[in-house]
């Protein structure tokens, strides 16, 4: 079912505006001849995102091999590994020695130093360590977001992107919607003035919720909240930011700005026991933009309420609405209907982000997705202050939160930066109490 | 003894002379589900033949609709509309297979407890249109919808499947030969179904538009359905002038058929004849690897309905219809 190569979707602009493109010629074989070295691939992260972006790497390029996977868990990463082997029996693109499997918190650095490639996807919470190390060994890089929990963690990316700029390193940000058709072509209808200055939108991520993993015997506090990471906001930094943030990035995105402050209210109704940590199960903030725009943003997690996962903003000539299922409409201030991107035939956005990065990487050209993606993952993280405070949030003040939720140096024997109480409960914000700047 | 049971009794003993050639309201019957108040109505469809495919000088026809070939089929029950979310959410959450069934029927002998049950999805399944009474269900997979039909019969104890092609044809015409089951003209499509031009881009509460002749509901339009067979684009070339209950048993995951067409098609694709093939790339945004075996993440336009034969078939043939 796998079909290992994928040439010919890749589209190189420089070779065509330099006027070598060749009828008949696949571009992406044609970039080879420049560049045919075979590319290792490392993985960090092995679950199955990890392992779905290890896939979609070995597919995007014929010259490249997976040579190296890291995970926090032993039994995690045989487990991808077995998967990846049988998908890729004869490639001879799967090539992961037993002494270049790494396990523990550590274990990122060498898989990273054997690869040109690392693919950085454990929960968000490792991130910018992870980051720094990578473009510090001059590695190119796909992230899945957010690509941190805290704000230490977000100026940490900022200034890694920098030093990956002046290395020339590619980083692709799993913010896939920046690779999916229905988006691209509203970003370009924005640009063309269609729905003119964009003043308010809603953006919504509300559904039933995710897994939840419980305690086990024998695990101690570390390894239970590295299992259930979803609901410690050290790892996953809450759903307004592990899921909603893709919403988030396309207000900022369709915009063309990033929130000066923010407001919101939020809690825990239905899911709040004991296998649920300390995260909220529902957020509503409004983002407020230099340009006077006003974003609504809602997420839930609470099964048998209304669900949707999209975005609709309202423009001063139309109206756009983005839809999950991949349509995208704009409509006049008449409510008719002006632009319409059907969606059936677009390619996979998540196989797009690999196919660019690694055309990009091969035709020397650098795609820099980090710095959006930092400052996306900042608005969510915004919003969760908000929520979680239940007070007004600038941008200014919360750039300059010193507020560590990852600790620097981690082992199995670690305290969690979070720890239960007697019953196993969590504490939870309290909006009015908490102070989310200490 | 309830109606239901009476219809119920009196059909087994028509299957058994397999007499009954005409449905009558009378077998059609309710399948209540003992822990939930939902119930799925089913409808009796008479055995019969039909021309499967069809004809060359219909608008739109695809090379794959032909030739037209006469087919045979027993008589089953139809469920009246297509399967919803808050049915199969049943199936998902698993919460009322603690209840014992009453009136469960002795058709077939399994353990609910000993079937899997589809994953708790990541996102919402929906994309956002919806999960509400009388959404119809979408981004399921065709193993799903299988494990679905085996997960109820065993609740049940009646034996509940997806429809063979054949069957889905034959049900969806009721005694038509025309484009759509009730003529040739698309300009009264918008009475019957749900399709791209009115649908807004999402499937619609089942039920809302006119039934076909035999009192089904959405059989063009709305979600398109899954069935049991294989998607064999030649496969009425090979068939024998009549055949009797004709299936192509899927071994391959791709491609299997879908029918009837979606909110998201254009109406010629919603024709009675018009077959759907499932694609690798109605999972392609499933960023895990592997993909998920029970959810699809870009095909919330299809679901399925589902029939239950007259007869009884063998427990081994049983699990052939669920297990492909």
């Amino acid at each position: 079912m796998l079909t290992p190569s994928r040439r010919g979707f890749v589209k190189s602009s420089a070779l065509v505006t330099a006027g070598m493109l060749l009828p008949g010629m696949e571009i992406s074989a044609m970039a080879n001849v420049f560049n045919d070295k075979k590319l290792k691939i490392a993985v960090v992260g092995c679950g199955g995102r990890g392992t779905g972006a290890a896939n979609q790497a070995l597919k995007a390029d014929d010259n490249v091999e997976l040579v190296a996977m890291a995970d926090a868990f032993q039994d995690q990463l045989d487990s991808s590994l077995i998967n990846l082997q049988e998908a890729y029996e004869g490639t001879g693109k799967v090539n992961v020695k037993d002494q270049h499997k790494y396990v523990g918190f550590d274990a990122y650095k060498k898989a990273i130093d054997q690869a040109d490639v690392v693919i950085l996807a454990t929960p968000p919470g490792f991130r910018p360590h992870h980051f720094e190390y990578a473009v510090n060994a001059g590695k190119h890089v796909f992230m899945e977001k957010p690509v941190a929990t805290d704000v230490p963690g977000i100026r940490k990316v900022l200034e890694m992107a920098k030093v990956a700029k002046e290395k020339k390193l590619n980083v692709v940000v799993g913010l896939q919607r920046h690779y999916q058709n229905n988006y691209l072509a509203i970003a370009e209808k924005i640009k063309e003035n269609t729905v003119g200055k964009i003043v308010s939108g809603q953006v919504y991520w509300n559904n039933a919720g995710v897994w939840v993993r419980p305690r086990e015997a024998g695990q101690t506090e570390m390894e239970y909240q590295m299992r259930n990471w979803y609901y410690f906001n050290w790892l996953c930094g809450d759903h307004i930011l592990e899921q909603h943030i893709h919403n988030i990035d396309v207000a900022n995105w369709f915009i063309g700005e990033y929130p000066i402050s923010a407001q919101g209210m939020g809690g825990r109704q239905i899911r709040n026991g004991i296998d649920h940590g300390e995260i909220f199960d529902h957020h509503f903030v409004e983002f407020t933009y230099p340009s006077g725009a006003v974003i609504s943003s809602q997420c839930r997690h609470q099964p048998g309420t209304w669900s949707k996962v999209g975005e609709n903003f309202q423009g001063t000539k139309g109206s756009i609405d983005m839809k999950d299922a991949g349509t995208a409409t704009i409509l006049d201030l008449e409510g008719n209907a002006i632009f319409e991107h059907r969606g059936k035939d677009d390619p996979n956005p998540y196989q797009v982000e690999h196919d660019r990065l690694f055309a990009s990487i091969r035709n020397k050209e650098v795609i820099s997705d980090t710095e959006n993606g930092a400052k996306s993952t900042m608005t969510a993280i915004l919003g969760r202050m908000a929520t979680y405070s239940g007070k007004v949030v600038t941008w200014d003040d919360a750039m300059k939160s010193e507020k560590l939720l990852v600790p620097k140096e981690m082992n199995w024997d670690s305290t969690p930066p979070t720890m239960p109480d007697a019953n196993g409960h969590y504490v939870i914000p309290t909006p009015g109490t908490t102070d989310v700047f200490v | 003894m309830n109606s239901r049971n009476t219809s119920l009794l009196l059909l087994s003993l028509l299957g058994l002379f397999s007499g009954f050639s005409q449905g009558t309201e009378a077998n059609d019957y309710q399948q209540e589900l003992t822990g939930s108040d939902l119930v799925i109505d089913m409808i009796s469809i008479p055995e019969g033949k039909f021309t499967m495919g069809s004809q060359e000088g219909e608008a739109n026809r695809k090379a794959d609709e032909g030739p037209t070939h006469e087919v045979e089929i027993n008589a089953f029950w139809m469920s009246k509309y297509e399967v919803t979310w808050e049915l199969y959410n049943l199936f998902v959450n698993r919460t009322i297979d603690a209840v014992a069934n009453t009136a469960k029927g002795t058709d077939v002998d399994a353990a609910v407890d000993a079937i899997a049950g589809a994953t708790v999805p990541y996102v919402d399944m929906s994309l956002g249109m919806g999960t509400e009474a009388g959404l119809p269900v979408g981004n399921v997979t065709h193993h799903s919808a299988s494990a679905f039909c085996d997960w109820l019969s065993a609740k049940t104890g009646y034996f509940y499947r997806l429809p063979t092609e054949a069957e889905w044809e034959y049900a969806a015409r009721a005694g038509s030969g025309t484009a759509y089951h009730f003529g040739d003209d698309v300009a009264a499509l918008d009475d019957y179904a749900w399709h791209y031009k009115n649908s807004d881009n999402t499937y619609h509460e089942v039920g809302q538009k006119k039934p076909n002749p035999w009192g089904l509901y959405d059989m063009h339009g709305n979600v398109a359905e899954w069935t049991l067979d294989q998607y064999l684009p030649d496969v009425y070339q090979k068939r024998a002038e009549t055949s009797l209950n004709p299936w192509e048993p899927a071994t391959t995951e791709y491609p299997r058929t879908a029918r009837g067409g979606s909110y998201d098609d254009d109406a010629e694709s919603l024709r009675s004849a018009a077959r759907m093939p499932s694609k690798e790339r109605w999972k392609m945004r499933d960023p895990q690897f592997p993909k998920s075996k029970w959810w699809n993440t870009d095909a919330p336009f299809v679901g399925f309905r589902i029939v239950r034969q007259a007869a009884v078939p063998t427990p081994s043939k049983m699990k052939k219809y669920w297990n492909q």
